[in-house]
């Protein structure tokens, strides 16, 4: 599937390249249809020569490549560690309102303003709250509103994903459960998690593409140094002279988010696998 | 079952695990204290430094980048810590607001331009400018020669690019002062801060810093030539030409403890001796200033570097009152032009002037006075700039 998608996106950069019009057009007034220009539109060949070139020219520096790989793996791990603690989160907070049904009725529309908050608004204010955090040698780090503002993000769908699993099983379960008498945490982690697991997959996969963003969008509002988000703007500045240098920084970027969306899978795997089927009556 | 339940739980285990030890090396990159090469160059003895320094932050408005050599050159060349000082240097980023981290107490000291940071006074930062490194405005506006754009009154009828959140003014104010309406002579375009609309013949006329964008344009290849632009090709509107020049890069403190914290005055006093001691090296050591900042980790090519020193330089020096001193005459012009120019939306930088409290020479004073006796130039009014030879993309 994904060498089928790249192959596909390449005949399409190239062939949109080599058909479409040199200096774009416009309709009613506004440009919408690109520009094909080498400057607009590099050719595929010429950004993979450019990972294989010095980052910075008349020195001894390390390739492209070496440059966007290490940005993304920093990127990466930062990611991670978002995720992690989004879906902790965001798993503990529906938990709390599968519990409390003051907190289902009233918690809700705090997780939906929770996402209206522009990032670019929060990650300054991250750094500056975090800046006044001491705690004995513990100081805050720049990555650690990137993780966090990754979190921020990534715990959204994990939370929707799971009040929504969290009261999937049919009524008819939980009353077999009442009438065990099971307590709620018995229920909870016999019937409600494992039912909750099908909506869970979907909802870690979204989060897992939130991180990404989450990590990406910070790195640029606040300067972290050596992420992919980052590069992307450190290259973008040399665009005019340099275009596919912003590119293999845009390329280590998927990388990011296919690598990301990969783990999830592995562990939507690990997690499916012998999943015992319902049985039917 | 349990082998199962097992596995899942190693799987959870090993990704949460990644993801804490991934985070725990950390690189935040440490601030050069120790000089690479020997004392005299830049007249710092870092071995006379104290052997307890005193920790201080000043915030870039941006990447590292010649921009803020002389900065990196005195810590780098030991200029900091000869006065005792061991100076953190904080990058920007799009969101950063190096004044506004200054007045919540984020950092000792941060660099602005004056008017985006009289702004941010006027809504409540006590903040004050206590040397004023650069002495002159490095705005342009570049065009392509068949547009005819020589000077501001040449912009009637064209596509002007523009920059906006408060880089503008300098644009408007020339418009304002040959007559032209805003509005109505010339079509406004938001640019990209890249060079690209200018080359693609989207924009007529392109907002770009002497020492940054105009160095991308001949960095460029031609298209149609196959050959690199040249200044020949370019017509150059300058703002600081036009006499509607802003001050820009200055050093700013906070103000409150400027005046009742008597270490903290003295750290001022010896930071800006110290920056200023790494501007008069960066003036007279432009290529080891440039390989100064590339060791910082700048992703900007080594020709593209030396460019922007070469014309940051320009706007360092020569400075008549001595590097530093803040210039009532362009001063006064800077806020009368915040005051009174009004961009699109009708609003000024500046509702009022501002008090005198918003700059002090006496800091940079005392450290010009100690650098004199010591026999230090600090006007650099033999001042001869370099001729610097782009590259293709900078490199």
């Amino acid at each position: 599937m994904v060498p089928g998608a790249l192959v596909l996106m390449i005949v399409l950069w190239e062939g949109y390249k080599a058909i479409g019009p040199e200096n774009g057009a416009d309709v009613f007034g506004v440009r919408l249809i690109p520009r094909t220009s080498d400057r607009a539109m590099p050719h595929v060949v010429e950004m993979l020569r450019r990972f294989g070139r010095p980052e910075v020219g008349g020195g001894s520096s390390r390739t492209v490549f070496d440059a966007v790989f290490a940005a993304t793996w920093y990127s990466f791990r930062v990611a991670l560690l978002g995720l992690v603690l989004g879906v902790c989160f965001g798993l503990l907070i529906a938990m709390l309102m599968a519990r409390f049904n003051l907190l289902r009725k009233g918690l809700m529309p705090y997780l939906i303003i929770s996402q209206t908050v522009p990032l670019i608004a929060l990650a300054p204010l991250t750094v500056s709250w975090g800046g006044r955090l001491k705690l004995g040698s513990f100081e805050w780090q720049k990555w650690m509103s990137a993780a966090m503002l990754s979190a921020f993000l990534a715990f959204f769908p994990v939370a929707v994903g799971a009040i929504r699993g969290f009261a999937s099983p049919p009524a008819a379960s939980l009353e077999l459960m009442d009438s065990y008498a099971a307590t709620w945490w018995q229920g909870f982690r016999k019937l409600r998690f494992p039912a909750a697991l099908a909506y869970l997959m979907p909802a870690f996969k979204l989060a897992a593409a939130a991180a990404v963003v989450g990590v990406v969008v910070s790195e640029i509002s606040i300067g972290l140094r050596f992420g992919i988000g980052r590069l992307i703007l450190s290259y973008s500045q040399e665009a005019t002279g340099d275009p596919a240098k912003v590119y293999t920084a845009v390329v280590g970027a998927a990388v990011l988010g296919l690598a990301m969306a990969a783990l999830v899978s592995l562990v939507d795997r690990t997690l499916s696998k012998n999943r015992p089927a319902e049985a039917q009556a | 079952m349990k082998i199962n339940r097992l596995s899942k739980g190693a799987v959870l285990l090993a990704v949460a695990g990644l993801a804490v030890a991934a985070c725990g090396s950390d690189d935040t990159a440490t601030p050069a204290t120790t000089p690479t090469s020997g004392v005299a160059a830049a007249g710092c003895d870092a071995s006379k430094a104290p052997a307890t320094l005193t920790k201080v932050k000043l915030q870039l408005q941006w990447f590292t980048q010649a921009q803020f050599a002389g900065y990196f050159a005195a810590a780098d060349q030991g200029c900091y810590a000869a006065e005792g000082l061991d100076v953190e240097i904080i990058e920007g980023g799009v969101e950063i607001v190096p004044q506004k981290q200054l007045a919540d107490g984020q950092v000792d000291f941060a660099l602005s331009w004056v008017p985006k940071a009289l702004a941010s006074r006027e809504a409540g930062a006590d903040i004050v400018d206590i040397a004023q490194i650069y002495q002159r405005s490095g705005t342009l506006q570049v065009s392509f020669k068949d547009k005819g754009i020589k000077t501001a009154a040449d912009f009637k009828g064209k596509k002007i690019g523009n920059w906006g959140f408060g880089n503008e003014y300098e644009i408007f104010a020339a418009l304002s002062k040959n007559g032209l309406d805003p509005a109505t002579d010339v079509t406004l375009l938001a640019q990209q801060f890249d060079m690209a609309g200018l080359l693609s013949g989207d924009i007529d006329a392109a907002e770009a810093m002497t020492y940054n964008e105009y160095a991308q344009v001949l960095e460029s290849k031609n298209e149609a030539t196959g050959k690199l632009y040249t200044a020949d090709d370019l017509n150059v509107v300058s703002y600081e030409a036009e006499g509607v020049g802003m001050l820009q890069d200055a050093i700013w403190a906070d103000a409150k403890k400027l005046a009742s914290d008597a270490t903290y005055k003295e750290t001022a006093v010896k930071f800006v001796k110290a920056s200023i001691q790494g501007w008069i090296y960066c003036r007279d050591n432009a290529a080891s200033c440039r390989d100064i900042v590339v060791a910082k980790g700048s992703k900007l090519g080594a020709s593209h570097q030396l460019w922007q020193m070469n014309e940051v330089n320009k706007l360092v020096w020569p400075a008549t009152g001595g590097i530093g001193v803040i210039d009532q005459a362009a001063w006064d012009r800077t806020a009368k032009i915040a005051q009174e120019t009004k961009n699109l939306e009708g609003a000024a930088v500046l509702t009022k002037a501002p008090d005198a409290g918003a700059f002090t020479n006496d800091i940079v004073n005392e450290a010009l006075q100690q650098l004199k006796d010591a026999g230090v130039d600090v006007t650099g009014s033999s001042f001869v700039p370099l001729t610097v030879e782009l590259a293709e993309g900078g490199n």
